[in-house]
């Protein structure tokens, strides 16, 4: 096998570091590995040239039958096993099955109770209002009280169209 | 700002003082925000990056608290420049290592940096001396909603702020304090105190992050979870533990001073003679030693004015400060060199140790 630098001389040192998550491989000469100082941990120069030598470097990436993939990404649910990361904000929905398991080991409480951008507060108002009109409407099917099931539910529908349009327009400020 | 200017400059956090600074040498504060519609820094592609960066960078460049900032790709920087941003804690390891597509920007002030393309796209920072959280939160809080008004960030209402890495969901928000805790470790007691707190959901780390050595004994604590509480829950909760630390610590000391007095005088004297007359010294050492004599200063061994040097030390003399020092690139050996030059310089005007305190205190003792 060639160094992957100078493809001239025969690769002796060979080098896999981790990179956000993916395992790169790099092959080099004597006179490369030393020049590029693959032998002095304390530089950042190894790091940078393996991030320049682009994606060919980049280990194969095996398909597995059956495998779940981001439509809008192309991440995959093996991808997520091994970086622990995602791929794009939609993968979040795509992959949503046995993700609360995990965030429930990770976090507090899997509902967000922090800061909400002006753009998605009537979005974020408008779920807290339909998740109180669901336990209502429970509590109203429990005690039979069916009169009073059938306005919630009505008005958890009218709530939930609110909703549906909001979020099809968070781009506009108010 | 150009580099050379921000170099000339040690950061405000390193000569400024703030609420219990003789423990908490810093807080920080940072958070994950990324935009919605682009693939996370480390799935996007060189194009997908570089045009995340063009549509972030002037935006953050254009934020008041920006003003005169310095702003640079990571690709137009050496690895010396960027390991010194590192030693700073201006920039973390791995956007260090980072290429085309990744920026930084940060304010002149050096206490808010902002980090683009990291694992997210954006990873803003804010940076204090002292126990303040709270205040490092908000001046990063109006930052943050100044670049939502004109970035569509990535935001779900049940998952909060959505982030390349799951661990950082709903608020994005790290807090963490640099606590220097001497006390804690001749009393060995710390390994305690860093199992008390992971318990209680909190991590604690080296000087550099995680999987670095506890240098200097200082130790960074911070919170882990980010989703399910609001971001001032998570910083009083933080708050709350760190003023325990603070309180163990002191009274680790003041056990030391009691009990080992002539241990503790020992440790703060040798360290005192060995940095004054050293030729060759290593970082480790170096910065284990520095500690001590922050600690003697602590107790009134020292003057109080002393401070300010040992804390830019322990900056000064990491490996890339030194070669920017120098001009030129150095050898661990001729780094050695520096560093104990550098040390001798500083503390030229440091007086010898006064043990007066301590030592009444133990002879009382002993009768």
């Amino acid at each position: 096998m060639n160094c992957d630098v100078c493809q001239a001389e025969e690769a002796t040192v060979y080098f896999s570091q981790l990179i956000e998550g993916k395992l790169k491989k790099v092959n080099l000469c004597k006179a490369c590995a030393e020049e590029k100082g693959v032998t002095d941990p304390t530089g950042f120069a190894l790091a940078d040239m393996l991030q320049g030598m682009g994606e060919e470097s980049v280990a194969e990436k095996e398909s597995v039958p059956g495998d779940r993939v981001c439509d809008e990404c192309g991440f995959t649910q093996s991808d997520f096993k091994k970086t622990g990361r995602f791929g794009c904000a939609h993968c979040y929905q795509v992959f949503s099955e046995g993700l609360e398991n995990l965030l429930e080991a990770m976090h507090k409480k899997v509902e967000h109770a922090g800061k909400v951008p002006k753009r998605y507060e009537a979005t974020k108002a408008l779920r807290e209002r339909l998740s109180d009109l669901r336990e209502r409407l429970q509590a109203a099917v429990a005690s039979e009280d069916y009169e009073e099931a059938a306005r919630l539910r009505d008005e958890i529908s009218q709530v939930e169209s609110e909703e549906q349009t909001a979020v099809a327009s968070p781009e506009d400020p108010e | 700002m150009r580099f050379s200017t921000l170099l000339k400059k040690p950061a405000e956090w390193m000569r400024s003082t703030g609420p219990d600074h003789d423990i908490v040498m810093t807080s920080r504060v940072r958070l994950a925000r990324n935009l919605a519609d682009h693939p996370f820094p480390g799935w996007a592609r060189k194009e997908e990056r570089l045009s995340v960066m063009e549509d972030i960078k002037p935006v953050v460049e254009h934020l008041g608290e920006m003003k005169d900032a310095f702003s640079e790709e990571m690709t137009n920087l050496s690895a010396i420049e960027k390991q010194v941003l590192v030693e700073r804690h201006l920039i973390s390891r791995e956007h260090a290592a980072k290429g085309p597509g990744c920026a930084t920007v940060m304010n002149r002030k050096q206490t808010i940096s902002i980090m683009v393309n990291e694992e997210d796209h954006l990873r803003m920072q804010s940076i204090q001396p002292g126990l303040q959280l709270m205040r490092a939160y908000q001046s990063l809080d109006g930052i943050d909603s100044e670049l939502e008004s004109q970035l569509t960030y990535a935001f779900d209402t049940q998952y909060g702020y959505l982030t390349a890495c799951p661990t950082n969901l709903g608020t994005g928000m790290r807090a963490s304090a640099m606590l220097h805790l001497p006390g804690l470790v001749l009393g060995d007691q710390i390994n305690q105190t860093i199992q008390g707190a992971n318990k209680i959901g909190l991590a604690v780390r080296g000087l550099y992050g995680e999987g670095t050595e506890a240098l200097a004994n200082l130790f960074q604590i911070s919170n882990q979870t980010t989703l399910g509480r609001s971001e001032e829950e998570i910083i009083e909760h933080l708050d709350r533990v760190i003023q325990q630390i603070i309180e163990n610590e002191q009274n680790a000391r003041q056990k030391l001073v009691e009990d080992k007095p002539t241990m503790l005088l020992d440790q703060v004297g040798r360290a005192f003679a060995i940095l004054r007359h050293a030729h060759i010294i290593p970082s480790k050492e170096a910065l284990n030693l520095l500690s001590l004599i922050r600690l003697g200063s602590d107790l009134g061994v020292f003057n109080e004015e002393d401070q300010e040097a040992i804390n830019v030390l322990l900056t000064e003399i990491q490996p890339a400060h030194l070669q920017i020092e120098a001009k030129r690139k150095l050898d661990a050996e001729e780094r050695d060199v520096l560093r104990a030059e550098i040390i001798r310089r500083n503390l030229k005007g440091l007086s010898a140790p006064d043990f007066g305190d301590i030592l009444s205190n133990r002879d009382t003792d002993d009768e």
